[in-house]
């Protein structure tokens, strides 16, 4: 249920009283809500699913991830998990 | 953009694959619930490359399938009428109702438009004043923000020709479904990471609590998938019944606070009913009183459906993750993509046409 | 349902029809003075050979020198509808051209004739068609084949898309050519000459109903000159085919289900644009299956892969040529894509349209 990829807000407008921002995917681009993250900027990497900006994508947190898998090839050992939440 | 494909990468897999294997001790049964996770899944071929003690399972996480009969034909019954323009999401036009789909609507002369964003639907709208413009709403909780910010602009703009035909589901009623089934052999799941990025993943706190089940949150590449089974066989291993987040560059959490504020604002829930499973209570949402007259099924009268679904079919079962595909006595005979019996044949992340499409043959060692 | 605001006096029926210079009426259809100089000022000015000047209702065109004795006439037919009629990198009018050039050239023959006919919206301007014709001209040019039949017929507004054109195209096959879905063989290579799914997502975008923009350009062009510089690096080829609707996937799956052979691809090397690549990654496609109408499909055998592969490459329609296969005996039938992670799957026949997915 989650089609969504992530992409670069180039621009932010007002259109039909909502607040609309202008993605570029990759060389594709495509007009997306951003009533739900007000706070974007142009330059921020959104998620977009049906035209609607559900999330901002944080790089820092994604290096992160990628660094525990390059530890892991190069290393081959088992890494402590992540941050567990108490059920 | 050289993130996504470093989430691809081809050696990070691998790497984490190996650490997967070395994991393992026991057969586990993990459960995904997201269409997308499992077309991801086909899409790779990443079964292949599992330890064989893993099975994974797929749950009923395809908005298409799931959406009711009943739906499907009220939709079709609204989409036939003459002044109105139908728009859907694409994967919609194959669904059988019970006497044909929207794509035979449309070839007998009705207007159905298949758009990309409910947003797209309201300004047919706007260009289209004498016509009433229905969008078909279906989805889960990731599809509900585009969904509601429709009607909420509709609204602002005062139109007096658009409505929703809403089929909006949720996920934790349908993991306790699942989980509180007899036969339910799931031990783990894999929740549908662009869902929480709306929704955060408060919600499951005390799903995974109940049931002491691992529930991790997990993304759509194969090194997020990878990842997501990982730390599910890991806690498996131990004994634990945490909520995990493994898509944190996406995920928190409380999720998107303001897009589930506008939600709650236009929704409320509801008993719905789930395609082959049967009635799930609260595991919907319909529009509030105060948004009725952008409800479609108000706005237009199609009461009185009589409903006819396929005895073989048994695409419930198979949402439920209580069967495969190759156990149905009708798949790949009677029931191909080409003439579907069912909706999970149907929608092209349909567990049954993803089998279909990317494992004809029972698996094959590349 | 006719909407035309025009009044209904020209044709037949009306001694003096007023000219319509601006757009297509139903008197262009008429057979008349209309036709007449339609065909005249649109066709015959940009379409030329001795056989169209001599005015006939056929062709009558003469084979390459020396053919009578050894060879085979090879004939193709394609009807061409698309929306919207122009889109970045061509229009109607060069598909039509280039897709019946194509359809020629797949069997290893020279493409030398071309006929074309032409049904035409009632409404359609005058100033499009002749673009579309000239795209015609431009394109037979550069693919050297001749125009020497054509007809056309108008149909009220509401029946046709703007303009239908349907080709047929002849070309002359030397004998001792044996190309053919048939014929793939265990150990072949599967060879590419570009990237794929450009022309379906230029046209998609063109389109405009998913509102999108783009830079890709469709690829349509005609590939007989590449296909000869192929045949001659590699003179055992065994298949040629372009993979056209139901892309990549679906072509070679007709080819594996006619040899009766297995094909296993690599994703790793398989050519896509990077932009088709997101295109399709947003709206839920596999490039794989997107239609391209400028790319083919090279299986030879091993020991003239290497030359097939630099002969594409040097040519200007195949400068992203790849390597992205091989034959083998099993599973018959299949086609087997290895993925970039090393996972296998099957690639299957296209069932029916493409959707655009939400999950």
């Amino acid at each position: 249920m989650c089609l969504a990829i992530p992409g670069k807000i180039i621009s932010i407008y007002q259109e039909n009283t909502l607040t609309m921002c202008k993605v570029d995917f990759g060389g594709v681009i495509r007009a997306a809500c951003l009533e739900a993250n007000p706070e974007a900027q142009v330059g921020d990497y959104a998620v977009v699913h049906a035209g609607f900006v559900i999330s901002l994508l944080s790089e820092s947190e994604a290096q992160e991830t990628l660094n525990l898998f390059k530890e892991m090839e190069q290393m081959g050992i088992k890494l402590p998990d992540e941050e567990k939440e108490e059920g | 953009m050289t993130l996504l494909d470093s989430f691809r990468d081809g050696k990070k897999v691998r790497a984490a694959m190996d650490e997967l294997h070395r994991s393992v001790t026991r057969p586990w049964t993990i459960m995904e619930i997201c269409g997308g996770q499992t077309h991801s899944i086909m899409q790779y071929g990443l079964s292949d490359l599992l330890p064989p003690q893993i099975e994974l399972v797929h749950g009923p996480g395809c908005p298409v399938c799931v959406t009711s009969i009943e739906l499907i034909d009220k939709a079709l019954a609204i989409a036939s009428q003459p002044n109105v323009i139908f728009t859907t999401f694409g994967d919609m036009l194959r669904v059988p109702g019970s006497h044909g789909d929207l794509f035979s609507v449309r070839a007998a002369g009705g207007q159905v438009h298949i758009v990309y964003s409910p947003l797209d639907a309201v300004k047919i709208a706007l260009k289209n004043p004498d016509k009433q413009v229905v969008f078909f709403a279906i989805g889960f909780e990731t599809t509900a923000p585009p969904n509601v910010y429709s009607v909420l602009q509709a609204q602002a703009l005062d139109l007096k020709n658009f409505s929703i035909l809403v089929s909006q589901v949720r996920v934790p009623p349908a993991m306790e479904a699942v989980l509180s089934s007899p036969h339910s052999r799931v031990q783990a799941f894999l929740a549908a990471g662009h869902v929480n990025a709306v929704m955060g993943y408060w919600e499951y706190l005390p799903v995974a609590e109940k049931y002491r089940v691992p529930i991790v949150v997990t993304g759509f590449e194969p090194l997020d998938l990878t990842q997501g089974i990982l730390w599910a066989v890991r806690q498996l291993e131990q004994g634990t019944h945490e909520v995990q987040n493994a898509y944190s560059r996406v995920v928190t959490k409380e999720g998107n606070t303001r897009a589930q504020q506008a939600i709650q604002k236009v929704f409320m829930e509801c008993d719905r009913n789930w395609r082959g499973i049967g009635m799930i209570p609260m595991s919907g949402w319909r529009l509030r009183p105060e948004f009725a007259r952008f409800d479609a099924e108000q706005r237009f009268q199609v009461g009185d459906i009589q409903t006819h679904e396929s005895e073989i079919c048994i695409a419930g079962l198979i949402l439920q993750g209580l069967k495969n595909p190759h156990e149905c006595p009708a798949y790949g005979t009677l029931c191909t993509p080409q003439n579907p019996l069912g909706a999970t044949m149907v929608s092209s992340e349909g567990t049954c046409a993803a089998y279909y499409n990317f494992k004809r043959n029972p698996p094959v060692k590349g | 349902m006719t909407t035309s605001s025009l009044p209904h006096l020209e044709g037949p029926i009306c001694p003096l029809p007023l000219s319509h210079p601006d757009q297509i009426v139903m008197g262009h259809g008429s057979g008349g003075q209309m036709t007449q100089q339609l065909i005249a000022s649109v066709f015959q000015s940009r379409l030329t050979s001795e056989a169209l000047a001599a005015n006939n209702d056929f062709g009558s065109v003469a084979l390459p020198d020396g053919s009578l004795l050894k060879g085979r006439v090879v004939v193709s037919t394609d009807a061409h509808i698309v929306t919207p009629l122009v889109f970045p990198g061509g229009d109607i009018g060069k598909l039509a051209v280039c897709g019946t050039v194509n359809d020629v050239s797949m069997s290893g023959a020279v493409p030398l004739y071309l006929a074309a006919g032409f049904i035409l919206e009632e409404g359609l301007p005058i100033r499009l068609l002749e673009q579309i014709v000239d795209s015609m001209r431009d394109a037979a040019q550069e693919a050297g084949v001749q125009f020497v039949a054509g007809d056309t017929k108008v149909v009220e507004k509401g029946k046709a898309d703007g303009i239908f054109i349907n080709t047929t195209g002849i070309g002359w096959l030397p004998e001792g050519m044996s190309i053919g879905g048939e014929r793939a063989q265990p150990g072949d290579v599967v060879l590419v000459s570009g990237t794929l799914g450009d022309h379906g997502i230029a046209v998609l975008a063109a389109r405009g109903d998913l509102d999108f923009e783009t830079s890709v350009q469709s690829d349509t062009a005609p590939l007989n000159g590449l296909i000869q510089t192929v045949l001659q690096a590699a003179p055992h080829t065994h298949v040629l085919r372009d993979p056209t609707r139901g892309g990549l996937a679906t072509t070679l799956n007709e080819i594996a289900a006619q040899s009766k052979v297995a094909i296993h691809l690599d994703e790793t090397a398989i050519p896509v644009n990077r932009v088709v690549r997101s295109a399709c990654e947003f709206l839920g496609f596999d490039p794989l299956y997107i239609a391209n109408e400028g790319k083919v499909i090279v299986i030879v055998p091993p020991n003239e892969a290497e030359a097939a592969l630099d002969a594409m490459r040097r040519n200007p329609y195949g400068q992203n040529a790849a390597r992205i296969g091989v034959v083998e005996a099993t599973p018959a039938g299949l086609v087997l894509l290895k993925t970039i992670i090393g996972g296998t799957r099957v690639l299957n026949t296209l069932a029916g349209e493409i959707l655009p997915r939400i999950c």
